[in-house]
């Protein structure tokens, strides 16, 4: 009895002060950055980390914490993506509105897909996954009233605008917002990792028999963590597609999206809120720079890359690069 | 729309049918020897295609005839599959399995892409062309010979599986890898067989439909997709279920592409996916 009083009153919030200063510091240059001169490729490059980061913890979420392999997430991105754009096109409904719309839809759709889906498991799922992920692009590309295989232009405002989230003379805005997202996001995940829901997620991926035996609902925990993940994924679409301002089945639904979330966060580490970022800041800029410097050959050399790397990960450190990192720093400190 | 049109749909479906089971009898086997899904199967049909392709473009040697070579070169891809991939990550979690052959896929097909580019192919003039005309249908006769060669294929690997010794070594070590290594079978060596004769089916399937098919690196990921239906549709490990379950497939996408629309062909197949899943976990024929 003492001990389980003990371990509750161990404070789950315990986190070194030096490593919150570094968070803290890391945070501040982040915010920095854009102001040392950086031109355009690299505030790009920055921007496509915060969002492959936020997109990776989201599947980790889902796949990291309660266990289920999800190979068709890109569908989210692309809810996320279409919501805004078309709500824009269509109605003039400003990105900011419509970015929580797409986030409720997908929650929407997230739900409706678990409920049937999450009763699956393991490989039934993760195939059942894929065939939804394929099935949503094949649906877009033939859906007259989104645009079908034409997908949606966003008309460009004729000067930078707040309201409708398209700066034109400056990458500038669109890195503040991505971090702005990618920092909350990290934080919100954070925060649910060392929740109550966040142990239970853990203890129906690792042992659901054990979890169901403890009266957690092992089904509607999943069914809560595909909507979390769902809703942290669509705003990235959303943003996306008002960064790039064209959206199409073909970019915003492609199986690569489900890939490269997958990918990442298992180069990072796989159930690791840090192992997204990791993830992400390596794989990224290995993709950017390929493409840069190999594009040109017609060859996804980039791919090629990732094959090896996944495979490499799989084989000799399935927990990820983060397992590199001493373990002190990742966790919280053991009270004695 | 006559019942001559629907006949023609169901002699199509029943043809591509007999292949889908071919390729998923090979992800059964391996599947059912080693609870792994391969999830490179796709690639691993579209390098059975392309070693058709090369061979009868370079040695001029018709795919009906190379198909030998292509079974040998599948047999021995497989064979290094389980060697430098499979056996480092037999023990690890479902989630380290599946991204493993899924990496495997993603860099087969770009390393495809990268030295064959991203080109459609096709074999000109192959030994078997033409069609024959059967009381008003018309059937290719590639695609005939090859539905043919599939399901003989499919009915020697059956009785391979259910009647040699090394087929009942293969079965024991499915159901019970322990047991059947304190009987003495190396399950090692078991795994790499499965490997061989999973991979071998998909030469057969390739080489085949190489004759007919267009040739390029994507050509893959539909015929896993449907392999996974079918799989799940037979019973995950199940190898006579695979016959059925291609058959259905072939019939439901040809057919619903005719009654309904052609273009969502894809999802009719999903869909049966998504209900056998749903509703009956086990399969059509499974074991379990």
């Amino acid at each position: 009895m003492d001990k389980l009083l003990i371990a509750k009153s161990e404070p789950l919030w315990n986190t070194d002060k030096r490593i919150i200063s570094l968070i803290g510091g890391f945070i501040v240059l982040l915010f920095a950055l854009p102001h040392f001169g950086l031109n355009s490729f690299y505030l790009h490059l920055m921007i496509m980390i915060f969002m492959h980061a936020v997109m990776a913890q989201s599947w980790n979420v889902i796949a990291g914490f309660s266990g289920q392999i999800s190979l068709g997430h890109g569908a989210f991105f692309g809810i996320g993506a279409y919501a805004t754009s078309f709500l824009y096109v269509q109605y003039g409904i400003s990105p900011w509105i419509s970015i929580f719309l797409g986030m409720i839809v997908s929650g929407i759709a997230a739900v409706l897909i678990g409920i049937p889906m999450l009763r699956l498991s393991g490989h039934y799922f993760a195939i059942a996954t894929l065939l939804i992920g394929i099935s949503f692009q094949i649906i877009f590309q033939r859906w007259e009233w989104v645009g079908a295989a034409s997908g949606v232009w966003v008309p460009m405002t004729s000067e930078d605008s707040l309201l409708a989230l398209q700066f034109h003379s400056s990458k500038m805005p669109y890195y503040y917002i991505f971090l702005v997202f990618f920092i909350i996001t990290f934080y919100l995940v954070w925060l649910l990792s060392r929740s109550k829901l966040g142990y239970r997620l853990r203890a129906v991926r690792d042992d659901p028999q054990a979890a169901l035996s403890l009266c957690i609902n092992v089904s509607n925990y999943k069914i809560i963590a595909y909507v979390i993940s769902a809703m942290i994924m669509a705003p990235m679409g959303s943003l996306f597609a008002q960064y790039i301002l064209i959206i199409d089945p073909d970019r915003v639904f492609n199986i690569e999206i489900s890939i490269i979330v997958l990918l990442i966060t298992v180069l990072g580490g796989i159930g690791n809120v840090w192992g997204p970022i990791v993830g992400a800041a390596i794989l990224i800029p290995i993709s950017e720079y390929s493409r840069i410097y190999l594009g040109g050959t017609g060859g996804a050399v980039d791919l090629i890359l990732y094959g090896l790397i996944l495979m490499l990960i799989c084989i000799f450190r399935p927990e990820g690069l983060i397992s590199f990192f001493p373990k002190n720093i990742l966790e919280r400190k053991k009270q004695r | 729309m006559t019942t001559e049109i629907i006949l023609q749909a169901v002699v199509t479906g029943l043809m591509m049918g007999l292949i889908y089971a071919l390729i998923a009898a090979g992800l059964s086997l391996i599947f059912g020897l080693m609870d792994i899904v391969n999830f490179a199967h796709g690639e691993h049909l579209m390098l059975s295609m392309f070693s058709s392709f090369w061979l009868w473009s370079l040695f001029g040697l018709d795919p009906i005839f190379s198909i030998p070579i292509t079974i040998l070169l599948m047999a021995f891809c497989g064979v290094l599959t389980h060697y430098f991939l499979i056996r480092y990550i037999l023990k690890a979690k479902m989630l380290i399995q599946i991204c493993a052959t899924f990496g495997l896929s993603i860099f087969i097909r770009s390393i495809a892409q990268f030295l064959w580019t991203p080109d459609f192919r096709n074999i000109d003039k192959p030994f078997l062309e033409g069609r024959l005309e059967i009381s008003g249908m018309f059937i290719g006769q590639p695609q005939l010979v090859a539905s043919l060669i599939c399901l003989v294929a499919f009915i020697l690997l059956y009785l391979f599986v259910t009647r040699t010794e090394t087929g009942l070594a293969l079965q024991a070590t499915a159901q019970d890898r322990h047991a059947a290594e304190i009987l003495g079978i190396p399950s090692d060596k078991m795994f790499a067989i499965g490997w061989a004769i999973g991979l071998g089916c998909v030469g057969v399937a390739g080489g085949m439909m190489a004759n007919y098919f267009f040739i390029f690196t994507d050509v893959g990921i539909n015929f896993a997709l449907f392999a996974f239906v079918a799989v799940a549709l037979g019973g995950f490990g199940s190898i006579i279920g695979c016959l059925y379950a291609g058959i259905i497939i072939g019939l439901v996408e040809s057919l619903g592409g005719l009654l309904i629309d052609p273009s969502f062909k894809l999802l009719y197949v999903f869909a049966i996916y998504l209900l056998v899943v749903i509703f009956r976990p086990q399969g059509l024929f499974g074991r379990y």
